[in-house]
């Protein structure tokens, strides 16, 4: 076991832990964040998205341990006093979700990918979230909303 | 029509987008709930090989493993399986639930293992020393159909069930003076929703279960629960989580489910499951599979006489649902066309594969996508726009019920309609043009534009008769309500749409309507989700309950305003009962509910299925050096009748259009010749993202139905009909001029480039 | 999916990690990014007990130019190398190279030097390097050492690593202004290549097609002795050895290598 200390959504989060505990368990169920979903077994699917260090990662594959020292956000952490964040709200009013399965996941990309490219085209935005997978809504609502979340924070 | 002011029809935003975005759903492995307090991690050691029987099975070394709990094999369970669901099939073809003697499939269960978490049931789990006897396997399914190696030897065939026609017409292309034929693979796919399988168990004091299952219907679950289990329904409480995504293959129960009660209830402990995505891709149901053949004869001025399709299905090791489906195919043969004779047949096979359930659409794509490929070779052999032979052969507009010739009464229709408005939607005259211009200048990119027009079943009934769902609702003291319903959403956004219809009627806000489904000590009763029949029954039943309420409120209303029931109207402004031509006099539903409760419980039946029906037209383009096709776009007219929340039905076509495209161009679930997967992964299965798809344009048509008050029809299956074929004949348009006429599913560039090298060496040998 | 379990420590400097490979042997693996690691001890394909996370080694996460060579840190991500406008402007092919492997997230976390080290015939860092004709610096016990990138690669999986050394730095030759080509044929935008094509400079280096990354020697002398493209082109696929797999067979493959090294080689964005 080792001891590590992850800032979460701004707030230092300390334990024992096994070295093989994935990031993303760290969160579930250390922490008890069970918004970040696992869908895949193979990096494949970014349900597991988070922000490490303010860009974006899958933390299915990043150990707790190497998460040692640094910080994490989580779609938790996103809304301000009852305030969607920008991209929460335009994931909304463009029915960017369905299952809702992919979203948190889906939503931090987006994050990250607009704080990196503030004003991209439909392109950019399509290759930049090539990282998550979504059955449900085709990514058409998506897109959309990520063009619609950069409009409202312009 | 609807009074004005009405929010139906409107793009309301969704109700349960705030949780899902701010705290994340709770599917079944966040739920946190005391009766899952100290629950053991249940885990499935799965067959490596395709065909062979279980010599031994050691479980000692694992006892010492840390965090062991148990471990299980057949022997231990005495539980009887899952029977076939049809009761023409022989009963010996039933699915023991875990593999007892013989694995059939790559991924079948054998042992289960049970340990405190789950972080050491793959260090548990791979102590199980397991070892195997390999028989032959049989993956294609018309090697099964030749019976030389039996899953069942017992029963003597791999063959399940058949349906033929009453009697086969010899001469059913007898007056065509163009007849074509092919063979058309309808491949294997994976349904893969987000989340994968999951089940949480704990037995109460009083020894009943409780089972939270991702699912899409609780009563259908609890009854096939129940049954796997040998337990009365009364004794089964099934409760749904939120559930990531479903499309088809969350209907019922799993062998694996039925596993997790049974060791919650040996170890008086409850229990957890959460599978892989690995096993989930080895053995949730798979979709579609079925090999087609297809005749189509008519005229060389475009007019189509006769059609014939005949079915192989594979239905994996065990025949589930995976049996039924070439009924449903059968039943939509004819597609939206006029021919003057149709005949189908169909053959369900076993074959050392995962069994093959429903997934989007379950039936009916595979019917659009034989019939519409079928067109296209037609109007290839004749030399016509593929456009061109469809007009001419569209049933005309109709308003009232008519028979398709092969089992299903199409309840209204409009779709040379449809046709046209996808085709000037789409621009074909100017893509044909540009088509031409590529072609001529030698352009190593050519456009291909594909086209489908579809017809299919939603909202069917079943054995038990018409189709009805139930609905509850109740106005509580507070001037909130709660709806209970028996359709059980995972995505499509029922509670918003729900509180829409309810609210519209009695003027409560939607914010203050609670819609519950799933729980079946709440709701006994109810149909779930799929079939698309969650809007026109789920619905309309909603909106009837609804109705129902207004008349009670008023009746009680008139009582304490000592008014004449036919003076009083519902005043929606302020959710209560006024008199007429005097406003100031009112009383609330919720005051009405303060005095006694207010609630109303209905079913809403339906004369029948409903037949939603559009035209897509797909643009592709492929680059003829390397073979890559790009969806360039794709433009959908998909009429379900009236549409209550834009919004929410936009959602639905475009997770439809991604799927379908997805399949003509992208998944398929590949088996080597020894019944490996190779696409068992998100890795190797081609599940396409954002990336490669295009924005999708979607066009207005809305043609009641008169089956419902609301008008409208089934609308989450439509998306995945028409698609398919339509992406798949753009694919093959793209290079028909090289002499191409078909290319399978999905159409990847291997597959293209090969078909080009096939037609020009064959041009070439002709020359 | 979850990985065997083992133990993880984690390295301060070059110095320490060297002590610490030395100290656990065999067992042991060096954890960079973790994204060619992980996803193998996840499925359990890779077993090793001991982890040493060299990713915190500040003094290899670095880009600068020396004399004439681009200096790149083998702990800086795919995201750096792809996004550093010195590599943008003296090494293009290889920021373009980084700015294609697997998505965003994948980038965040991945390094040149795991990418090499790794050696996936299908990647695109490796191709990248051989056709820019970089020279790795590797660290042992003895010291520090130079391998051309035509000698690092020698196999499937397998590199002139040690066991005992760590990759340090990736030397390339600076190339502002200079043409080159990149293609990359996948199915869907993040996946590996199914063929992938570098070239600048006259190399011109091949992603999965053989059991290493490899040149198209016979393409380059043919552009050596003044042939057109599409002639240069036609040898692409001479000796190779391309896998058959689910995307591809050894004659589609080998028919894509010429395709692309046409259209690498004409395309040459400058
Ligand atoms: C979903 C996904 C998609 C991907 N797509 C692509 C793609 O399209 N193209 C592509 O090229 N790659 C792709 N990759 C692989 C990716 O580039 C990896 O990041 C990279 O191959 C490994 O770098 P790393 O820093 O993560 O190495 P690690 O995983 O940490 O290590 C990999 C190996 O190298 C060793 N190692 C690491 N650093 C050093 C060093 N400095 N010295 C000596 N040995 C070292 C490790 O011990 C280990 O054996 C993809 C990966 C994923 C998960
Ligand atoms: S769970 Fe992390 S990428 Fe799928
Ligand atoms: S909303 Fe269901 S997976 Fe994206």
């Amino acid at each position: 076991m080792i001891q590590v200390e992850v800032t979460v959504n701004g707030e230092a989060r300390s334990a024992e832990v096994e070295p093989r505990l994935l990031l993303v368990h760290f969160l579930r169920d250390v922490c008890r964040l069970r918004a970040t979903n696992v869908g895949c077994d193979t990096t494949s699917c970014g349900a597991c998205t988070v922000l490490l260090d303010g860009v974006s990662v899958k933390s299915c594959t990043v150990l707790a341990a190497q998460a040692d020292g640094h910080e994490v956000a989580t779609v938790e952490g996103l809304a301000r006093e009852g305030e969607l964040h920008p991209v929460q709200a335009a994931f909304r009013a463009e029915h960017g979700l369905q299952c809702g399965f992919c979203t948190p996941g889906m939503v931090m990309a987006s994050v990250g990918l607009l704080q990196a490219n503030p004003h991209p085209t439909e392109e950019e935005i399509r290759i930049g979230l090539e990282g998550n997978l979504c059955r449900c809504t085709g990514y058409h609502n998506i897109v959309r909303a990520v063009l619609a979340a950069a409009e409202a924070e312009a | 029509m609807q009074p004005r002011g009405s929010i139906l029809g409107t793009r309301v935003q969704r109700v349960e987008d705030p949780q899902l975005l701010t705290r994340g759903g709770v599917y079944t492995d966040d739920l946190v709930d005391d009766a899952l307090a100290s629950a053991v991690h249940v885990s499935f050691v799965r067959s490596p090989i395709a065909h062979a029987r279980i010599t031994s099975i050691d479980l000692t070394a694992l006892r010492a493993a840390p965090g062991f709990v148990a471990a299980f094999t057949a022997e231990d369970l005495a539980l009887p399986g899952a029977r076939p669901m049809l009761a023409t099939i022989d009963e010996r073809f039933t699915r023991p639930i875990l593999a007892a003697g013989t694995v059939r499939y790559v991924g079948e269960p054998v042992a289960i293992v049970v340990t405190e978490g789950y972080y050491q049931a793959e260090d548990v789990g791979e102590l199980v020393d397991i070892e195997y006897d390999p028989l032959p396997p049989v993956v294609d399914p018309l090697a099964a159909g030749r019976d030389e190696v039996l899953l069942f030897p017992d029963v003597g065939t791999n063959t399940v069930c058949e349906f033929l026609p009453e009697h086969r017409d010899e001469q059913l292309f007898e007056n065509c003076e163009v007849v074509v034929s092919s063979e058309i693979v309808n491949q294997r796919v994976a349904p893969a929703p987000l989340e994968t399988r999951a089940a949480a168990a704990s037995w109460g004091s009083d020894d009943r279960l409780t089972m939270w299952l991702p699912n899409q219907g609780a009563q259908t679950s609890q009854r096939a629960l129940a049954a796997l289990l040998g337990l009365d329904i009364s004794r089964l409480r099934i409760v749904t989580p939120d559930v990531g995504g479903a499309f088809g293959a969350k209907f019922g129960a799993d062998p694996e489910h039925a596993a997790v009660a049974w060791v919650a209830r040996e170890l008086a402990r409850p229990a957890r499951w959460s599978e892989q995505r690995y096993d989930n891709m080895l053995a949730m149901t798979h979709g579609r599979a079925q090999l087609q053949t297809v005749t189509i004869g008519g005229d060389r001025d475009g007019k189509l006489r006769a059609y014939r399709l005949d079915v192989v299905q594979d239905c994996g090791a065990y025949p589930a649902i995976g049996a039924l489906l070439p009924s449903l195919t059968r039943m939509m043969a004819p597609g939206t066309y006029r021919f003057e004779r149709v005949e189908s047949a169909a053959r369900c096979v076993v074959t050392n594969t995962t069994p093959i359930g429903a997934y989007r659409g379950a039936g009916r794509p595979e019917a659009t996508a034989a019939v519409e490929r079928a067109v296209d070779l037609f109007a290839a052999e004749i030399g016509m726009d593929p456009a061109d032979v469809r007009r001419r052969n569209l049933l005309p507009a109709f308003a009232e019920p008519q028979e398709n010739g092969s089992g299903a009464l199409y309840d209204s229709g409009d779709y040379p309609a449809a046709l046209e408005l996808a085709l000037s939607a789409a621009g074909y005259d100017d893509l044909r043009r540009e088509q031409a211009e590529r072609r001529e200048r030698g352009d190593v990119r050519l456009l291909g534009i594909g086209l489908a027009s579809y017809v299919e079943i939603t909202g069917g009934g079943d054995e038990a008769g018409a189709p009805s769902e139930n609905a509850l609702i109740e106005v509580h003291p507070d001037g909130t309500a709660t709806i209970l319903t028996g359709t059980s959403p995972h995505g499509q956004g029922h509670a918003t749409a729900w509180a829409m219809l309810a609210s519209d009627e009695l003027g409560i806000p939607i914010e203050l309507i609670t819609v519950r489904h799933g729980d079946t000590d709440l709701v006994p009763e109810g149909g779930g989700t799929g079939g698309s029949r969650s809007l026109q029954q789920g619905g309309a039943a909603v909106q009837q309950a609804a109705r129902e309420l207004a008349d009670i409120a008023r009746l009680r209303a008139a009582d304490m305003l000592e008014a004449n029931p036919d003076d009083l109207r519902i005043d929606r402004d302020r959710a209560a009962i006024t008199v007429a031509g005097s406003p100031h006099v009112a009383v609330t539903l919720a005051e009405l509910a303060g005095v006694e409760r207010l609630f109303v419980r209905t079913v809403f039946t339906a004369p029948g299925a409903t037949f939603p029906f559009g035209a897509h037209v797909a643009v592709v383009e492929v680059d003829t050096e390397t073979g890559r096709p790009t969806l360039l776009r794709l433009i959908s007219v998909d009429d379900a009748g009236v549409v209550l929340n834009p919004l929410l039905a936009d959602g639905q076509r475009h997770g439809g259009l991604a799927q379908g495209a997805a399949q003509a161009l992208f998944e398929e679930m590949v088996y080597d010749d020894d019944g490996n997967p190779l696409t068992a992964t998100f890795a190797d299965y081609a599940f396409p993202s954002a990336a490669e798809l295009p924005m999708f344009q979607l066009e207005t048509m809305e043609t009641p139905t008169t089956y419902n008050p609301l008008g409208a029809k089934g609308l989450g299956e439509a998306g995945t009909i028409g698609s398919t074929p339509a992406v798949q004949n753009a694919v093959i348009d793209a290079v028909a001029h090289l002499g191409v006429r078909h290319i399978d599913m999905p159409t990847t560039s291997r597959r293209i480039w090969e078909a080009i090298q096939t037609a020009t060496t064959n041009a070439e040998g002709r020359l | 999916m979850i990985p065997a379990p083992f133990e993880y420590l984690r390295a301060h400097d070059v110095a320490h990690a060297l002590d610490l490979l030395r100290e656990h042997g065999d067992e042991a693996k060096l954890l960079a990014g973790g994204h060619s690691l992980l996803p193998m001890m996840k499925l359990r394909l890779a077993r090793p007990t001991v982890l040493i996370d060299i990713a915190e080694l500040a003094d290899l996460d670095y880009v600068r130019v020396d004399g004439d060579t681009l200096a790149v840190g083998a702990l800086a991500t795919h995201a750096r190398v792809g996004e550093a406008e010195l590599v943008r402007a003296e090494a293009p092919l290889i920021a373009h190279s980084a700015s294609l492997i697997g998505d965003p997230q994948v980038r965040h976390r991945g390094t040149i030097g795991g990418s090499l080290a790794h050696a996936d015939p299908a990647a695109d860092l490796p191709m990248a390097v051989l056709a820019a004709g970089a020279t790795l610096v590797l660290e042992g016990p003895a010291g520090r050492r130079e391998v051309d990138a035509d000698d690092f690669f020698t196999g499937f999986f397998t590199t002139a690593l040690e066991p005992d050394e760590i990759l340090v730095e990736i030397r390339l030759p600076r190339r502002a202004g200079e043409p080159w080509g990149y293609e990359k044929f996948v199915r869907r935008s993040n996946d590996w290549a199914i063929v992938g094509v570098a070239t600048v400079a006259g190399r011109v280096a091949l992603a999965n097609m053989g059991s290493a990354p490899l040149r198209a020697a016979e393409t380059e002398r043919a552009l050596a002795a003044g042939a057109g493209i599409d002639a240069a082109a036609e040898l692409a696929a001479e000796n190779t050895d391309p896998v058959s797999d689910l995307h591809a067979d050894p004659a589609y493959r080998r028919h894509l290598a010429r395709v692309l090294v046409a259209r690498a080689l004409s395309s040459a964005p400058g």
